[in-house]
């Protein structure tokens, strides 16, 4: 069973979904806790847990949750670097493993900005040099037009032409994301994944990303999938919002309605904990964080939520659907008004 | 400044960083009371972390003038480097901003909080493994028993970030500068580890330095605001008098940048900081300055008292020509 969260329309999920995440599995070998110095006992560390996920083609993503969630892991999946340990991902209808091997168009469509955007970079190579590393390898321009193509995508994403002689070195933080930008939209993708592209980014340097990054999504349809810690950057930026908690979507739907009356206990701890001018601080959730070593018995959220019921240790519940837009994994959803 | 007096833990004076020509910090003048935290705030590249680092005399290739005056100890400018590896980690310590780098990736983390704890309070083997177990209980590390033998590289991004906390704090420092301590985690544990930090600062009369780019988050957590720009201070003061009652048209911008939850309309500013060859000699940020006036580009505007009241002064301080 597929919960089809995100829209409601006639057509078949696999026309109108970019990817698909069916139960997907991701298991890391990870060294007993305790084990002696030469054993070799490995368990199971569940980064990825029954994760189901239907993403739109032209639609905005952000992906929030707990850190160590499996955010990350989540990203490497669609992106085709892991392979999951089980379900099925899919690309356009075909797993995204098989799209990826099968040619450059995967790699061509799917871009990605990686959280660490200076070290993504060479910086023994120019700015110009980087971006045409792209160019090249996908056949985007003939040769004689590179240069201006260059040219151009700095201009896109608001650096002066010049910069294409400099080094990484020679850029600021948030210019270095830039050119990240820049030479991820090089290759001309449909799908735009980006992990964190604006956290430990002064405000005003964000705010001009997330202006470039808001008019690519609308002038040119470009796909979003975007992890940020921020809410406020999540509902600016996205029209959808999936919520993580330990290896699982618990909660997606519009950011917008998400946010502002949360259905799952976790996306409403979540939402509380965003700063806000001159409040006090949240108070944390009280109870154990469990280890994905050893999840607790029935829901994972059970140890800390404070709306824990007596089955919620019995039944661990699925990603099921609640409303025509919204999905949420909890046996006793708040309530909507 | 007004009584830049003996019950200020940290008090730095004119502090300036040459890098090369480029003057990264220019004069930069800041205090803090004991028990009291500071938020320093501002564009990436302002000299944010550049401060902390100087502080803690580990900034390498660079030219510092000026004074950090550590109560009880002196100048740490001038301190032997014998004396600052007495007082990093005891009476100072720092949370990186990138915890990726920041930790050895050779070995296992809670043998590197393990190691802290032993250099620090003396203490057996098998008591800082038992003390490294409830630091990373109380920094929220769940399984703090298993990520005791992980390696960095098998923690996510949080995780680490949470580990650097515990060795921070490790040795119950006067002062603790944590440079974006939160910025990789998610807002339920950045909550979490903001108040913790608080309250093991306050539980000792500790004081503490923030570097953040959240200006809520300062808010809720920081007595006092620094902002700055291009290793300039433009407005320091009260967190309420800089965030509410601000007058320089830098902090005006900064703020009118924050993302509330819900918020469709969002204007960016125009324009970059000037690279360091390119500098202006008067106000750093006349470049971008919608209230520019002629004197701004050429003279550099002092850091006075923003307002005068009945009373006097306060301590509410802004440099710029011409105010909001
Ligand atoms: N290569 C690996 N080997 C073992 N465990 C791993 C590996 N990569 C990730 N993990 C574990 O998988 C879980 C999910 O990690 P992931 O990096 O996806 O989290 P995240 O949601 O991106 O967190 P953050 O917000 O902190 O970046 C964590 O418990 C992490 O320790
Ligand atoms: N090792 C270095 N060598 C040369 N210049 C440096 C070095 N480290 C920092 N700088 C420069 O010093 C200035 C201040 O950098 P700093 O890292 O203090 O900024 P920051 O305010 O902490 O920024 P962010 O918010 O991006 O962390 C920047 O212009 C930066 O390019
Ligand atoms: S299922 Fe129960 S424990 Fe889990 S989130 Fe819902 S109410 Fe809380
Ligand atoms: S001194 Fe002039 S340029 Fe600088 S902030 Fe004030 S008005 Fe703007
Ligand atoms: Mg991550
Ligand atoms: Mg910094």
């Amino acid at each position: 069973m597929i919960a089809q969260t995100l829209s409601e329309t006639k057509a078949p999920l696999s026309e109108q979904s970019i990817f698909e995440l069916i139960e997907v599995e991701q298991v890391f070998e990870v060294p007993k806790p305790g084990r002696s110095l030469f054993s070799r006992e490995t368990v199971g560390l569940r980064a990825l847990d029954g994760v189901r996920l239907n993403i739109r083609k032209g639609t905005s993503l952000a992906v929030v949750g707990e850190s160590g969630s499996g955010k990350s892991t989540l990203l490497r999946v669609l992106l085709g670097l892991d392979k999951p340990t089980g379900g099925r991902a899919l690309y356009h209808s075909k797993p995204i493993l098989e799209g990826r091997a099968s040619g450059i168009d995967f790699a061509r469509d799917v871009a990605m900005v990686y959280q660490d955007a200076r070290g993504s970079l060479d910086p023994r190579m120019t700015i110009g040099a980087l971006i045409a590393e792209p160019l090249r390898h996908f056949n985007i321009v003939p040769p004689q037009d590179e240069a201006a193509r260059v040219s151009q995508l700095l201009d896109r994403v608001g650096l002066p032409a010049d910069a294409a002689d400099r080094y990484p070195s020679g850029l600021s933080g948030g210019q270095v994301r830039r050119v990240a930008i820049a030479r991820a939209l090089a290759s001309e993708p449909s799908v735009l994944v980006a992990d964190e592209a604006v956290s430990g980014l002064d405000v005003s340097t964000q705010a001009q990303l997330l202006i470039l990054l808001q008019s690519l999504q609308r002038d040119m349809g470009l796909t979003l999938i975007f992890i940020t810690h921020d809410l406020g950057v999540a509902s600016f930026l996205c029209a959808e919002i999936a919520i993580m908690y330990l290896g699982r979507i618990v909660e997606t739907g519009p950011t917008d309605a998400v946010l502002g009356a949360p259905s799952h206990p976790y996306s409403a701890a979540l939402r509380a904990a965003a700063p806000q001018f001159f409040e006090p601080l949240s108070e944390p959730l009280s109870g154990e964080i469990p280890s994905p070593l050893n999840l607790p018995a029935g829901c994972r959220f059970s140890t800390r939520c404070p709306k824990m019921q007596d089955d919620c240790r019995l039944k661990d519940p699925q990603l099921g659907k609640l409303g025509p837009q919204r999905a949420v994994a909890c046996l006793h959803p708040l309530e909507q008004q | 400044m007004k009584n830049m007096a003996e019950n200020h833990v940290l008090s730095i004076k004119d502090l300036t960083v040459f890098r090369g020509a480029a003057k990264i910090l220019d004069r930069v003048t800041l205090a803090l009371g004991q028990g009291e935290t500071l938020a320093l705030v501002g564009e990436s590249g302002a000299g944010k972390s550049t401060i902390a680092t100087a502080i803690m005399r580990l900034l390498e290739n660079a030219r510092v003038t000026g004074s950090a005056t550590l109560a009880g100890e002196g100048d740490l400018l001038t301190l032997s480097e014998r004396k600052m590896v007495k007082l990093r980690g005891r009476r100072l310590s720092m949370i990186f901003q990138d915890a990726g780098t920041a930790l050895n990736p050779s070995y296992t983390v809670g043998r590197q909080l393990g190691t802290s704890l032993q250099r620090i309070h003396e203490l057996s083997k098998a008591d800082a493994r038992k003390q490294a177990i409830e630091l990373f209980t109380s920094v929220g590390i769940n399984d703090p028993e298993g990520r005791m033998s992980a390696f960095p590289h098998q923690l996510s991004g949080g995780m680490q970030q949470r580990v650097m906390v515990a060795i921070a704090l490790a040795g119950s420092p006067d002062l603790l500068l944590a440079d974006e301590p939160t910025s990789a985690l998610d807002v339920t544990i950045q909550a979490q580890i903001v108040r913790l930090i608080l309250q093991l600062t306050r539980e000792r009369g500790a004081s503490c330095v923030f570097v953040l780019h959240d200006l809520a988050l300062a808010s809720q957590a920081c007595d006092r605001i620094v902002v700055l720009y291009a290793g300039q201070v433009v407005e320091s003061g009260p967190a309420r008098d800089v965030l509410e009652r601000h007058r320089h048209p830098y902090t005006k911008q900064l703020k009118s940048c924050v993302l509330e939850i819900g918020a469709k309309d969002l204007v960016a500013p125009e324009g970059t900081v000037p690279s360091h060859d390119q500098m202006p000699n008067g106000c750093r940020f006349s470049t971008r300055c919608p209230r520019a006036v002629a004197r701004c580009a050429g003279e550099a505007p002092p850091l006075v008292p923003a307002r005068q009241t009945a009373t006097g002064p306060l301590d509410h301080h802004i440099a710029c020509w011409n105010p909001e």
